[in-house]
């Protein structure tokens, strides 16, 4: 089933040559359960009129495609639509995923989950959901994240969620990971692992992908609808890239859609300063996926920076890496000032706060647009909203020079 | 060197290699198996040990931070090897730092050490094929994971994949000391029986005298991994070979089992 209804990927779970399932033997029982059940459901239209509907009623599906018409005057190129994800409920696209998982749990009968946050999207996300469906719920997160993103980690606590710090490593998503998969190892047989993005083994990664795929489905449509033709231009920030993945998809088979994703530049291009793996990165494994990793000679995963929590992460989804591999999607990065600006800048001319995450894919919209013609589309998925950011970014900006 | 086990039950000792240092490690691994450690699980330290217990993840902080790497680990082998032919050694590694290392030039490194077995803790038998292929190349044994999780046919598979023995894991779980046995121990044993006749290894959570001869009368060996590990922590550099050889001598005393 998997195999035939996803052309991309093989039995074990491989986009080209990443993937796999890289993980303890106590766990393939379950990865194998959740293959069936996703499958299952997959072929369920019970399922998917469940999932619609909330994504409709509850979710706040579709979100909008909406003509930036003040940003596209002032940069003075392409004409910018911004893909409306941060008006989703929780924030950000994470809950699209968190919902067809919610689902999942529920027909496998496991009432409680466990998942990892970096931002704290994902784990509000699936604080969310287990309250909606009555489950028990751990979010894993370290602390460096817990401390700048103090607001999710209370609207977590709020909905009912037992938040651990995570004190290991750089305390930041990569730890959250490590420690969400010791609990999961030891709880297998009552907990389902809420993975947020399009990591870890088969078949999260393509999972993740088709509860994400909306994101692309929609924004085909709307920009048919508006334009009566394709974008030119898709740009999404890329974490583990589930929201790119999501926004990407779709466009693939469109061959002159160039899909840009836009990874965390940091405070520079020195290994520790950044999480851009297409651009310090080599394959390796890392937390059940073969991909790009940031590493060192050793095979030792090397820290990271972003100021923005989500983006911050030494391996990136294993659909990425094939997409870069073949060309069809090239990735860039954007730095923290840059991301900083961007937020700025799409404050003051839409009055739309994008997450610091999202402001990524603004900062390279502000390098690319002006260089394009005033024919040219380009869609910018804005995956979240800024709220969660006002700490850091009241900390960051010096507001009158800004 | 083929892994044989030279007494019932055999013991095999892991301890993560460079922690506290490299020097360390030696005398350690001398000392435990003089004191009759049958096979030695020199442990390759990572960053992102995810199916560790705090025990074994503070070890390979440490060892990280001295800048312990897997070429370390098989230098440390081959000494090993020539101070004592006999005892079974098995490298025992999360996939990364082996690939980053490249899988042919670590395989060849590891016979011209002595190596004889390689475990891979996120090495599952359905990734496993280019990775056999280059372990049959070097006569290295393929050690896999049973975990009590395992429906039947994942065991025939492991049980086939393996040599020299099958490590059990005797509960679902990250490595780590506990106060009693799981009891899903002896079923997996005994379901994994069923398809092999090689040595069958029971480890995590296998910490004292008493969890030994437990696993002695359902298995062929036991793992100790966590109790040696914390035991290093607690000793100076210089007392930890001594103690470890102690607690190595105590497992095998008599004990009164309480089943």
């Amino acid at each position: 089933m998997s195999t035939a209804t996803h052309p991309a990927i093989n039995a074990t779970g491989r986009f080209g040559a990443y993937g796999g399932r890289y993980v303890p033997e106590t766990l393939m029982a379950a990865l194998q359960e959740l293959e069936l059940a996703y499958d299952q459901a997959q072929a369920d239209p019970a399922f998917h009129a469940e999932l619609d509907s909330l994504l409709r009623d509850y979710v706040g599906r579709p979100t909008p495609l909406y003509f930036a018409s003040r940003l596209t005057e002032q940069l003075g190129g392409a004409k910018i639509y911004l893909k409306r994800e941060d008006l989703l409920h929780t924030g950000a696209h994470k809950i699209n995923n968190c919902i067809g998982q919610g689902l999942l749990a529920k027909r496998m009968g496991k009432k409680r989950i466990i998942a990892e946050t970096g931002a704290g999207q994902h784990g509000v996300a699936t604080a969310t959901v287990c309250a909606l469906f009555g489950f028990e719920c751990v979010v894993y997160m370290g602390e460096e994240d817990m401390r700048r993103q103090e607001l999710n980690v209370y609207r977590m606590r709020l909905l009912g969620a037992e938040v651990h710090g995570v004190s290991s490593g750089s305390r930041t998503l990569k730890d959250a990971i490590n420690e969400a998969m010791r609990d999961w190892v030891t709880n297998v047989r009552t907990t389902h692992y809420l993975l947020g993005s399009v990591l870890g083994a088969h078949p999260y990664p393509m999972m993740v992908r088709d509860f994400h795929r909306v994101i692309s489905k929609e924004a085909r449509a709307q920009i048919l609808e508006k334009e009566g033709r394709l974008p030119d231009t898709v740009i999404a920030c890329v974490g583990g890239g589930s929201n790119a993945i999501g926004a990407f998809y779709e466009f693939i088979q469109d061959k002159d859609v160039r899909l840009i994703g836009v990874e965390a530049g940091g405070r520079g291009a020195v290994l520790g300063e950044h999480a851009a793996r297409f651009q310090g990165g080599s394959p390796g494994v890392l937390q059940g996926t073969f991909s790009y990793v940031l590493q060192d000679d050793a095979g030792q995963i090397a820290l990271t920076h972003s100021v923005s929590a989500g983006l911050d992460y030494a391996s990136i989804g294993p659909e990425h890496a094939m997409l870069h591999d073949s060309g069809r999607a090239t990735y860039t990065s954007a730095t923290d000032d840059e991301a900083l600006k961007a937020t700025v800048t799409l404050a003051r001319t839409e009055g739309i706060l994008p997450a610091l995450e999202s402001a990524h894919a603004v900062a390279e919209c502000i390098k690319l647009a002006p260089t394009l013609s005033r024919h040219d589309i380009l869609i910018i998925n804005i995956s979240g909203r800024g709220d969660k950011d006002m700490g850091i970014l009241s900390r960051e900006l010096n507001l009158k020079g800004a | 060197m083929p892994i044989r086990f030279q007494s019932k039950p055999g013991l095999v000792a892991y301890f993560t290699a460079g922690d506290p240092d490299l020097p360390t490690t030696r005398e350690i691994a001398l000392a435990a198996i003089d004191a009759g450690a049958d096979v030695l699980e020199l442990g390759v330290p990572f960053s992102d040990p995810l199916a560790d217990g705090p025990v074994i993840q503070r070890a390979s902080e440490r060892a990280v931070k001295g800048g312990t790497t897997l070429s370390d680990v098989l230098a440390l082998a081959a000494d090993l090897r020539r101070e004592r032919p006999d005892a079974g050694l098995v490298i025992f590694s999360y996939f990364n730092p082996v690939l980053r290392f490249g899988l042919d030039r670590f395989c060849a490194a590891a016979k011209e050490a002595g190596v004889d077995g390689v475990l891979i803790t996120d090495m599952i038998v359905e990734e496993a094929d280019d990775y056999l292929v280059h372990l049959h190349r070097y006569q290295l044994a393929p050690i896999f994971l049973a975990a009590p999780t395992s429906p039947d046919d994942r065991l025939q598979r492991i049980a086939q994949a393996s040599q020299g023995f099958v490590y059990a894991i005797s509960r679902t779980g990250i490595t780590g000391t506990q106060q009693k046995l799981a009891s899903d121990a002896e079923q997996l044993v005994q379901r994994l029986r069923k398809f092999t006749d090689l040595p069958i290894a029971v480890g995590f959570g296998v910490s004292n005298a008493e969890h030994f001869a437990a696993v002695g009368e359902f298995a062929d060996a036991a793992v100790i991994g966590s109790a040696i590990v914390s035991l290093i922590e607690q000793s100076t550099r210089e007392e930890a070979p001594s103690s470890i050889a102690r607690f190595i001598k105590g497992l095998r005393q008599p004990v009164a089992l309480a089943r």
